[in-house]
């Protein structure tokens, strides 16, 4: 607090203080010590950062817009698909060409890849690229060199159909933007415009999870605020207690935590029985399984971002201040508004974001407790690339819920500055 | 009797204070403050200073007793509604106002019109000499910028009572005593009663109008500075304020208001203080200013041999230290002029004072 340490002197030169030559190369390697010293101390971490952070997220942008698969698999049917017009059957060399590819990858066993690429494009292509190459694996290379178009035709229907061809040629895309305009609804129609797909899931489902940690982030707000106060300006030893409360959560798994709300919420849980016994309802309520429980439970495990951000810098702010405000004569809701309330932001701000960002991307919990109602963003990139193998979707899902909260801190930094975050 | 009793503004009436139901922190304090008053309470760390000036702002409650400004008591009144003001040691300027919406704030609580507050904003800048730095943050202050800016806007609303919790302690001793002139100036000048704490005894001797010497919850004695050094009212007083010399004796015999003490150096007179009596051991206080080296042209009436211990020198005083033949310390301040004399070691010397200079306490 004393002023000594604020007096600003007017800036001085070495220069105008003629330093000597010698002196000014002395002080100029002391300033490169010094900052090699620090890189040092940096660098673990750089390093560390590089590899566990930039490369990944690097290699999941660079993947939701490059998706080699099908160019490699089949290289020469699609240069031979160049200069194809798009509206009828391609030419014969196109078909012979695309079979010899298709009996190599039947033996190479990689037709299989080449059906969920194209099938992606064109759905149900999936069987019938495999029978056909089945159908290929047995038959001579001459043969196919002179009829392979006849016998494509033949295998199934669907060879004879532009459209076929048209999914091809786009699959065969190693660059693409298909993924980010799935991951918002769109699809590039056969004229090339964009149009809106048939299913609306995406969006609706950013919007939920933006919502969702909305709500979270204000109960976490309702709840932290007055606990992170009174602990602020009680005795070490209630703080102290208090504060084993509020990290509790920290200290046990989150998947314990996350199964006790199970055993509460279930349909013949604490909760329901309790009810029940009460004869508050007369049936079990649908607790579990529903956005409800996800943001109930959310709540409680963010809770901890949220009050530790807030006590750190409670904790610096002196009960003078408000003894002060009031003793001019400004009630105490008056001087928490306008004194307190502002003195305490930075640590507001801080917890906001943290609990913001952190359940925007959660994916344990809605994925354990959320059910289909409950499910956020993060779930859904999960079954892309777990369950449907669709990496480059997951990753342009990825990459625009990135942008999302790139997007919302610019926002947070332009109305409430990021200087006022503080984390202690 | 009446018109005193009308006299009075602030009174603290058998006020006592415990924070943890078991010890009192304040045993009692009364005292009576008239209009326009600069009253120190002064008193080492942890005596309980703070606690009776937040009992005062209404920040703690009161545990028993009454305190009262103009004849009403307050005990009851919420902070907000007491009107003083008040001046903390961390200044408790608000970090995110400028220091001109610092002073407006308890301005704009009241709902003053804007121009009105602007008017009052220059007008208290002016007067803490502050007039160029309205637009500034409290950050960018130095510590005795600060200190003015908190001045001003406890004054700013015109409270008739402003306390002060040790205002200065955080500046260096220039500044210090730059801003003891600053604050006495402006008392004199408003005409504000003031409610000042501090345990530094130089900053309450040169401001206040009467001190109140606090220790362990109860007001040792209340008065004017001089008589508190002259005529402290007990040991703890006239050891707390100032230097004192302690010398150890007995109690031979009292006459009116002087006492008869047989010391292991000899018999000396000295005035009574109060509860003192026959045959009872007691400590006689001197001044290390009072006491003169023998030989000396000052009148006295007392005399002790002592040995030399040590000098030293301390630019406009010599300090000399004795020991009298029981081994208690002697301090003596001598003026650095040519009678300042020089001993060997161990040498033998007589000191010399008046009975009018010296008090003899109860001892314990
Ligand atoms: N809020 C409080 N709770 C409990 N004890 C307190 C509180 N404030 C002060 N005390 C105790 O009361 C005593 C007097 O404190 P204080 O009034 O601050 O003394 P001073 O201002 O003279 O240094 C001290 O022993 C201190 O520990
Ligand atoms: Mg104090």
């Amino acid at each position: 607090m004393s002023g000594a340490g604020n007096t600003s002197y007017p800036h001085m030169t070495a220069t105008s203080h003629g330093l000597a030559p010698a002196d000014a190369r002395n002080a100029a390697r002391e300033v490169r010590r010094q900052k090699l010293q620090a890189f040092f101390f940096v660098t673990p971490l750089l390093v560390f950062i590089v590899f566990a952070f930039v490369a990944p997220i690097t290699t999941m942008l660079y993947r939701s817009i490059h998706n080699p698969t099908v160019a490699n698999l089949i290289p020469d049917t699609l240069v031979a698909l160049q200069d194809w017009s798009g509206q009828e059957l391609p030419d014969d060399t196109v078909l012979i060409q695309f079979a010899t590819d298709m009996k190599r990858m039947a033996n190479e066993r990689t037709s299989g890849q080449l059906a969920d690429e194209i099938n992606r494009a064109l759905p149900g292509m999936s069987s019938v690229v495999k029978s056909t190459a089945r159908g290929l694996r047995r038959v001579d290379d001459a043969e196919i060199a002179t009829n392979g178009a006849t016998l494509l035709r033949e295998a199934n229907a669907r060879w004879a159909d532009p459209a076929t061809w048209n999914a091809i040629k786009v699959a065969g895309q190693a660059y693409s933007s298909s993924y980010y305009l799935t991951s918002v609804d769109l699809e590039r129609a056969a004229d090339g415009s964009i149009v809106q797909r048939d299913t609306q899931i995406y969006v609706k489902l950013y919007t939920k999870t933006l919502r969702m940690a909305l709500i979270i982030t204000v109960l976490t707000i309702l709840l932290g605020y007055p606990l992170a106060f009174y602990m602020a300006h009680a005795s070490d030893s209630r703080a102290n207690f208090l504060m084993i409360f509020v990290l509790l959560p920290f200290w046990t798994s989150l998947l314990v935590r996350t199964t006790a709300w199970i055993a509460l919420l279930q349909t013949n849980g604490v909760v329901n029985s309790t009810l029940l016994a009460l004869g508050i309802t007369d049936q079990p309520l649908e607790l579990l399984y529903t956005q409800f429980s996800t943001i109930l439970a959310m709540t409680h495990i963010l809770l901890p971002f949220m009050v530790l951000p807030l006590y750190a810098v409670m904790r610096g702010i002196d009960q003078s201040y408000m003894r002060a405000a009031m003793s001019m004569g400004s009630k105490p809701l008056g001087a928490w508004y306008r004194i307190y309330l502002p003195m305490s932001l930075p640590g507001l701000s801080a917890g906001a974001l943290l609990v913001f960002i952190i359940s925007v991307g959660y994916y344990i919990t809605p994925a354990l407790v959320g059910g289909t109602d409950g499910q956020m963003i993060s779930n859904i990139i999960a079954f892309h690339m777990q369950q449907s193998n669709n990496w480059e979707l997951a990753a342009a899902l990825g990459s625009l819920l990135l942008v999302l909260i790139l997007l919302l801190y610019w926002l947070f930094d332009r109305f409430v500055g990021t200087d006022n975050i503080k984390l202690g | 009797m009446k018109d005193l009793e009308a006299d009075i503004f602030l009174r603290f009436d058998d006020v006592k204070k415990s924070y943890d139901q078991k010890h009192l922190v304040v045993k009692g304090f009364d005292m009576d403050v008239r209009d326009g008053e600069f009253i120190t309470l002064l008193g080492p760390s942890g005596s309980g200073k703070t606690t009776v000036l937040m009992m005062l702002a209404g920040f703690e409650s009161v545990t028993s007793g009454d305190i009262s400004i103009a004849g009403k008591s307050i005990n009851r009144t919420a902070p907000y509604k007491r009107n003083i003001g008040m001046v903390f040691q961390n200044y408790a300027l608000f970090p995110h106002m400028t220091v001109a919406e610092n002073l407006a704030y308890p301005l704009t609580v009241r709902k003053m019109p804007k121009a009105q507050i602007k008017e009052q904003v220059a007008k208290y800048l002016k007067l803490v000499e502050l007039s160029e730095f309205g637009e500034r943050r409290p950050g960018q202050l130095s510590g005795g910028q600060r200190q003015r800016v908190a001045l001003a806007r406890a004054m700013i609303f015109e409270p008739t009572l402003i306390l002060m919790d040790e205002p200065l302690g955080a500046l260096d001793k220039n500044l210090r005593e730059q801003m003891q002139f600053e604050i006495t100036r402006l008392h004199k000048q408003l005409g504000f009663t003031v409610i000042y704490v501090t345990h530094d005894q130089t900053e309450a001797l040169s401001m206040s109008s009467r001190i109140a010497v606090f220790n362990d919850g109860v007001v040792q004695q209340c008065a004017p500075p001089s008589e508190l050094y002259e005529r402290p009212a007990n040991a703890f007083v006239a050891d707390f304020i100032g230097e004192n010399n302690f010398v150890p004796g007995k109690v031979k015999s009292i006459h009116g208001d002087t006492a008869q003490v047989e010391t292991d150096g000899g018999r000396i007179v000295a005035q009574k203080a109060h509860g003192l009596g026959e045959g009872a051991a007691c400590r006689v206080s001197i001044r290390p200013e009072k006491l003169f080296i023998h030989p000396t042209t000052h009148a006295h009436d007392n005399a002790l041999t002592v040995r030399f211990n040590t000098r030293i020198y301390v630019g406009d005083f010599i300090r000399y230290y004795f020991k009298l033949p029981d081994g208690t310390d002697i301090i003596v301040k001598v003026l650095n002029d040519l009678s300042a004399p020089e001993f060997d070691d161990g040498a033998e010397a007589q000191l010399l004072w008046l009975a009018s200079d010296c008090i003899a306490f109860p001892a314990g």
